[in-house]
């Protein structure tokens, strides 16, 4: 049993879409086209889609891997083709492992949009029990081959 | 609030550099000391030094001092779990918003004849 620990963190991702707010907004907020584009690769087990304030978003799913992922998330705010504010909790395998705060942010760029998604998440305990040491380390050694490989010294 | 992102952008730095990515190569053969890392290199030792801070710095390459010698290890567990959890969460989101673009093109003409119908 690894001991109690909450460890928290954030991050910032920024892009441009050549599409209008509203197409963008659209993506997010409408059942069939979200589906189209979130959970790549993953078998669905559980899902469900209530876009509204206080709505719930279940999406359970099997990767390749085996590996079992939940996302359970909860509408906090909803401004039509500007912004959607989510709060959400992942489990591995049945174990929780984090829940964050997400912000998406849509505005006008041109004819297209820029999209800013800020994620603010506390890490709970429980991931070092899915074996997820391993995964991690292995993901950052890949990274290095990677590096190593595309430009041999 | 603490950014987990940066060990990461650290650990990308210190691998941008041929000669530190040659020391990295090398430590992931196994522990070497200073002088042995520095021998394929055509550089002052004070260089190496500071490649070597650098590596230091961002997680991937410990030293440790026994009697005269500096050896130095490759530390492949440098960023925490927490860490590799949220940037496992930030790819995670990195590759959503790549499907988020494709879909954005491929639907466009669906959404046009939508509008129109």
């Amino acid at each position: 049993m690894s001991p109690r620990s909450a460890v928290h963190g954030s991050f910032v991702i920024e892009r441009s879409y050549p599409a209008s707010p509203a197409r963008v907004f659209k993506a997010f907020a409408d059942e069939k086209a979200k589906a189209k584009w979130f959970g790549p690769g993953v078998e669905p087990h559980e899902r469900a889609f209530d876009f509204r304030v206080g709505g719930a978003e279940v999406f359970v799913g099997k990767h390749p891997s085996g590996m079992v992922s939940a996302f359970y998330c909860t509408y906090q705010d909803i401004v039509p083709n500007e912004r959607i504010v989510y709060a959400y909790r992942m489990s591995l395998d049945g174990v929780p492992i984090s829940i964050s705060l997400a912000t998406i942010e849509i505005k006008p760029e041109g004819q297209g949009t820029h999209l800013t998604v800020t994620e603010y998440g506390v890490f709970i305990d429980g991931y070092e029990d899915k074996g997820s040491r391993e995964h991690g380390t292995n993901w950052l050694m890949d990274l290095l081959g990677k590096s190593l490989e595309d430009d041999p010294v | 609030m603490p950014n987990y992102q940066s060990s990461l952008d650290l650990a990308f730095q210190a691998l941008a550099d041929p000669t530190r990515r040659g020391m990295v190569e090398r430590l992931s053969r196994g522990p070497a000391s200073v002088s042995d890392l520095a021998r394929p290199f055509a550089m002052s030792l004070p260089a190496v030094v500071q490649h070597l801070a650098m590596l230091e710095a961002s997680g991937l390459v410990r030293t440790e001092k026994i009697g005269r010698v500096r050896t130095c290890t490759l530390d492949a567990s440098a960023m925490s779990l927490a860490e590799q959890w949220i940037n496992d969460r930030r790819i995670g989101w990195e590759r959503q918003l790549d499907r988020l673009g494709d879909y954005l093109s491929d639907s466009y003409i669906d959404d046009l004849e939508e509008t129109w119908t």
